[in-house]
């Protein structure tokens, strides 16, 4: 049984790997590639720590085969740093204490950069029932959302 | 003299008995009274029981002073998530 | 919205203590780079599975796993015939008491498979997919038995018995027959039948709950690494590395020396990582194949085989005068242990009444064995269930007197002095403190609107001590390292170095907190029973103040001066002796530049059994909005108050109180343990096990109420347990006042509130 060879762009990078039949994308970035900072909570697509962009859209890297990565380009939270620097959302995160354990913490970042590139300027509710796909049992959201709002009135600023 | 409550856990060594004084002055030496007064319950006391010592809870601490006529409490252990 | 509030015996000039600075972990944890149980990997690793019943109660007539043996890439099946038979014998780690007979019994059965998903083998195959064919081919012969799961079902006496050697302990006369029921006890002051004649007004009701699992979001998983010679080396995400080297070597009859675990970076416990269900297996699957073996649980197998709390009956009796005195009080609590004795049920009976002053009461708990997963501790155990039952029955009587129910919580409030009902005298507690912050919260005076409801209760725990060990390096340059043996769940890296700086006299950023693994820190429990900040907050403080003794004690010698006469202030040594020609302050930097000519290196290590934690009590508002047409409920508002003692990193603090309220309104509102009529648990995953997200909630405020704590150097009580005690009974006092109707049988989920205003409106 040979397996299929992917090639794709993750974090800005060409990478390839061999995926198994059935291997998720969420497999081959944390076992084939060594990304591991997207998690696996529940590997059915209900708890979001997997949350990974492809082409721009948010998906739940754990529902997603690693086979349909071909061609695509794929950004997880090890590309969300740039330079040497936080991103302003992850920067957020740490001002707000936006995390507890930390394990839902790369999922809700990746989530909440979809949402701004989506809508950089939600409300408190439309950022709620954004994030509602990415569990966090530690810290009732209050700071997550609080940190995300202030990351996103940030980059109104650096925009304009 | 101290004086002890002990809870329904203690009875089946107490005979029913809730409350008495006994003579100690360090947790350790309150749990050899126990167990000569009411064998087993010392060991008992030792093993499963923290020990309120003028509403301070002790656990696991056998040096722990014990004033004269302190008020002890024998309460179950106490754990948490 | 979020206060703080300075209280009595708060130091006022800390420097460090009380800010809010960046945790030292936190790059870390939002760049992906933590590593957490799953993300490590040993060459050569194996994959381990693990078989499980799909029985909630069989005999295993036999076991036969020569079929997976002989599969091309299986290198190791383990059965229960692999593990010594353990006597029983109560292990008491500090945390709830576990018997390690039925610990091991709980990681792989024996004879009798006691609920569904326990596990019955194991197998260690060079993949996922060869491992997960592995399984399916062993073959288990079950003769199913009779289960029970329903807690008064398993109490009764013609129930199906889950062991035959269990007698009821703590009854007067030591019962002849085994039964479920594996304790009795009681707790009990003055006069009950002389209490309720005193009274003018009794209100009764009868609660129940079901079983709510604590949902980390992070499933169990570890690497263990078995070497020829016995040695071992484990890594796992646990709340305590020493209590998987314990439990492990008790399992497995080894020497605790030969065993090595390395705390992973945790992705939430909540209690429910205070035990052990795969490290053992992967130190047998290891043993016996010669490779590395990880295991990593799915989401479905930590629902079915791990956590979860008490599903309860709870029945309460009040009584009190027409000014709302309490007179008598009479709470009844029975609660599933899962299939091995140990339910909460104990800090159930001794936290059910211990807001109040009640002259006459009896509290009586049940710790029932039934065919579901052996509950875990769950962030303060026992509490909340207990809570739900008394703080709705206050409720209804406050009703009933027509006052309001904070005056009436105030008017039978727990102070300084008075006895707790759990029997010793409270000091320093902050309970009308807290109740007077919800009081005055501007929550509590809003107008509500049609539809919507108000809902107050109240929350205790004891907040726990214990052994810790904590060591402070300065390194040559003067920055300090800290290490302890506590895994970091909530951001206490941050709170041990702030206590360090603080102490030291130097800025946090100079402070790096690290978690040690078991050989290279002396002993200390887990991270649980909200004691890390306090207990191990105590050793880390110690540790800091010799260090700064002997930095004192070095710069005498340069100074040639007595040591008394130089002083330690803002991270450098002071000399006092005016005859000393300007001596100026000489810094950590210096001293430390200078260690090895002063003596050595400048360290310290403090291990102790801190005793003197705080209690702490909590008071919440919930307010909530019903659609009447779908009997959903919203909730609008909350604000949560907490004696904390002295919040030492405050936004974290927050954090705990506003998780807690998080989880308390999931098992309000939504969660259970749902189970076919063959007792399998139908709702093993997170879309139908419903936890709350992030629209299901409002924005959480805080009050922190800071009634110093004397034992510890910064005035610490425990925070995490407490906030989820009063949210059970805050929702459900909330839905009362909304709809007019009491509401006793957890979760109050749409349909159930939709068939009470149905009824009423017809
Ligand atoms: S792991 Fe993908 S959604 Fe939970
Ligand atoms: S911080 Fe622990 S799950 Fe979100």
């Amino acid at each position: 049984m040979s397996k299929p060879h992917i090639s794709a762009i993750v974090n800005g990078d060409p990478v390839e790997f061999l995926a198994d039949p059935g291997m998720t994308l969420l497999d081959a970035l944390r076992d084939e590639l060594s990304l591991t900072g997207s998690k696996e909570g529940c590997g059915s697509g209900d708890c979001g720590a997997c949350s990974v962009i492809v082409d721009g859209r948010l998906v739940c890297s754990c529902l997603m085969l690693a086979a349909e990565a071909e061609g695509r380009r794929v950004d997880t939270i090890e590309g969300l740093a740039q330079g040497g620097r936080l991103h302003p959302l992850q920067q957020k995160f740490l001002e707000h204490a936006a995390l507890q354990c930390g394990f839902c913490t790369p999922g809700l970042l990746m989530a909440a950069k979809a949402l701004l590139d989506a809508n950089p300027d939600p409300t408190e509710t439309e950022a709620r029932y954004w994030l509602a796909g990415n569990l966090c049992r530690c810290t009732g959201y209050d700071k997550v959302i609080r940190a995300v709002m202030d990351a996103a009135a940030e980059l109104r600023q650096v925009k304009v | 003299m101290v004086h002890v409550i002990a809870p329904s856990d203690c009875h089946q060594f107490t005979g029913g008995l809730t409350e008495f004084d006994v003579e100690a002055d360090t947790v350790r030496r309150l749990i050899s009274e126990l167990e000569a007064r009411f064998p087993g319950l010392g060991d008992y006391v030792d093993r499963r029981m923290a020990i309120a010592i003028d509403g301070e809870i002790h656990q696991d601490a056998w040096f722990s002073p014990i004033r004269a006529n302190s008020e002890i409490y024998l309460i179950p252990k106490i754990g948490g998530g | 919205m979020s206060d703080v509030l300075d209280g009595p015996g708060v130091q006022p000039d800390l420097k460090v203590v009380g800010t809010r600075p960046i945790r030292p972990d936190g790059a870390d944890k939002v760049t992906g780079r933590a590593a957490f149980g799953a993300d490590f990997n040993m060459p050569g690793q194996l994959v381990g599975k693990i078989l499980r019943s799909p029985h909630a109660h069989a005999k295993i007539v036999s076991i036969d796993t020569r079929k997976a043996r002989a599969l091309p890439g299986v290198k190791a099946v383990v059965t229960g015939a692999d593990f010594p038979n353990l006597a029983s014998e109560m292990h008491e780690g500090g945390e709830a008491a576990s018997n390690l007979r039925d610990l091991a019994m709980n990681v792989i059965a024996r004879d009798k498979a006691l609920y569904d998903g326990h596990a019955v083998a194991a197998v260690a195959a060079t993949s996922s997919a060869i491992a997960d064919e592995a399984l399916r081919l062993i073959t288990v012969t079950y003769e199913v038995l009779p289960h029970v799961i329903d807690v008064e079902a398993a109490m009764s006496p013609d129930a199906p018995v889950l062991h035959a050697h269990l007698f009821t302990e703590g009854l007067e006369v030591r019962p002849t027959s085994a039964s479920n029921v594996a304790r009795r006890n009681q707790i009990t002051r003055g006069d009950l039948a002389e209490g309720f004649a005193a009274a003018d007004v009794i209100v009764e009701g009868r609660y129940t709950t079901q079983a709510v699992h604590q949902g980390y979001i992070e499933p169990h998983a570890c690497v263990a690494a078995w070497v020829e010679d016995g040695q071992c080396d484990v890594w796992s995400s646990s709340q305590g590395q020493f209590m998987v080297r314990t439990y492990c070597a008790k399992i497995l009859g080894l020497e605790i020396s030969d065993i090595r675990v390395t705390p992973a970076e945790i992705g939430g416990g909540f209690g429910g990582k205070t035990t052990v269900y795969l490290e053992p297996l992967a130190l047998a699957l290891s043993r016996q194949s010669g490779h590395p073996v990880k295991m990593v649980m799915t989401r479905e197998e930590v629902f079915r085989a791990t956590g979860p709390t008490s599903g309860a009956v709870i029945l309460v009796k009040l009584g009190a005068k027409v000014d709302g005195t309490m007179t008598a009080a009479e709470v009844e609590l029975k609660y599933q242990a899962g299939a091995f004795p140990g339910s909460p049920v104990g800090a159930g009976s001794m936290t059910a009444l211990a807001c109040y002053d009640i002259p006459n009461f009896l509290i009586t708990g049940w710790d029932v064995v039934t065919n579901s997963p052996k509950v875990a501790a769950y962030r303060a155990p026992g509490a909340p269930i207990a809570a739900f039952g008394v703080e709705s029955a206050v409720d209804d009587l406050a009703r009933k007197l027509g006052m309001d129910p904070l005056a009436l919580r105030e008017r039978n409030g727990v102070r300084n002095g008075v006895k707790a009902a759990y029997g010793p005298t409270f000091q320093n507690i902050g309970y009308l403190e807290t109740l007077a912050a919800i009081k005055d919260c501007p929550q509590y005076s809003l107008p509500l609107g049609p539809n919507q409801g108000r809902g107050v209760a109240a929350g205790f725990w004891f907040n726990v001590g214990g052994e810790s060990t904590a060591a402070v390096h300065v390194n040559e340059d003067g920055s300090v390292v800290v290490v302890t043996g506590n895994p970091d769940i909530g951001g206490s890296r941050a709170a041990m170095a702030m206590m360090a700086a603080e102490t030291l006299g130097v800025p946090m950023q100079r402070v790096r907190p690290r978690i040690a693994d078991t050989a290279s820190i002396g002993f200390s429990m887990l991270t649980g029973g909200s004691r890390t900040t306090f207990a191990t907050g105590m050793a880390v403080v110690q540790a800091a103040e010799k260090v700064v003794a002997d930095l004192k004690r070095r710069a005498a010698l340069l100074w040639e001066v007595p040591a008394d006469k130089v002083e330690w202030r803002n991270g450098a040594a002071v000399c006092l002796d005016p005859a000393k020609a300007d001596p100026k302050p000489m810094t950590l930097e210096i001293l430390a530049g200078q260690s090895a000519r002063t003596g050595g290196p400048i360290s310290a290590q403090v291990s102790l059994n801190a005793q003197g934690a705080g209690p702490g009590f909590g008071v919440h508002v919930c307010d909530v909005e019903i659609d009447p047409e779908t009997g959903h409920v919203t909730v609008l508002r909350y604000t949560a108050a907490q004696d904390v003692g002295k919040a030492i990193h405050p936004s974290y603090v927050e954090g705990q109180v506003q998780g807690g309220v998080a989880q308390g309104v999931g098992w309000a509102l939504n969660e259970e343990y749902i189970f076919d009529s063959d007792g399998r648990m139908e709702n093993a995953g997170f879309l139908d096990y419903r936890v709350p997200v992030a629209s299901d909630l409002p924005m959480i405020d805080t009050i922190l109420v800071e009634v110093a704590n004397p034992r510890h150097p910064f005035g610490a009580k425990g925070v995490g347990e407490v906030p989820i005690v009063p949210p059970l009974a805050a929702v459900a006092n909330a839905i009362r006042s909304a709809i007019g109707v009491r509401m006793a049988d957890l979760p109050l989920s749409p349909p159930k509130i939709r068939a009470v205003m149905d009824a009423r409106a017809s």
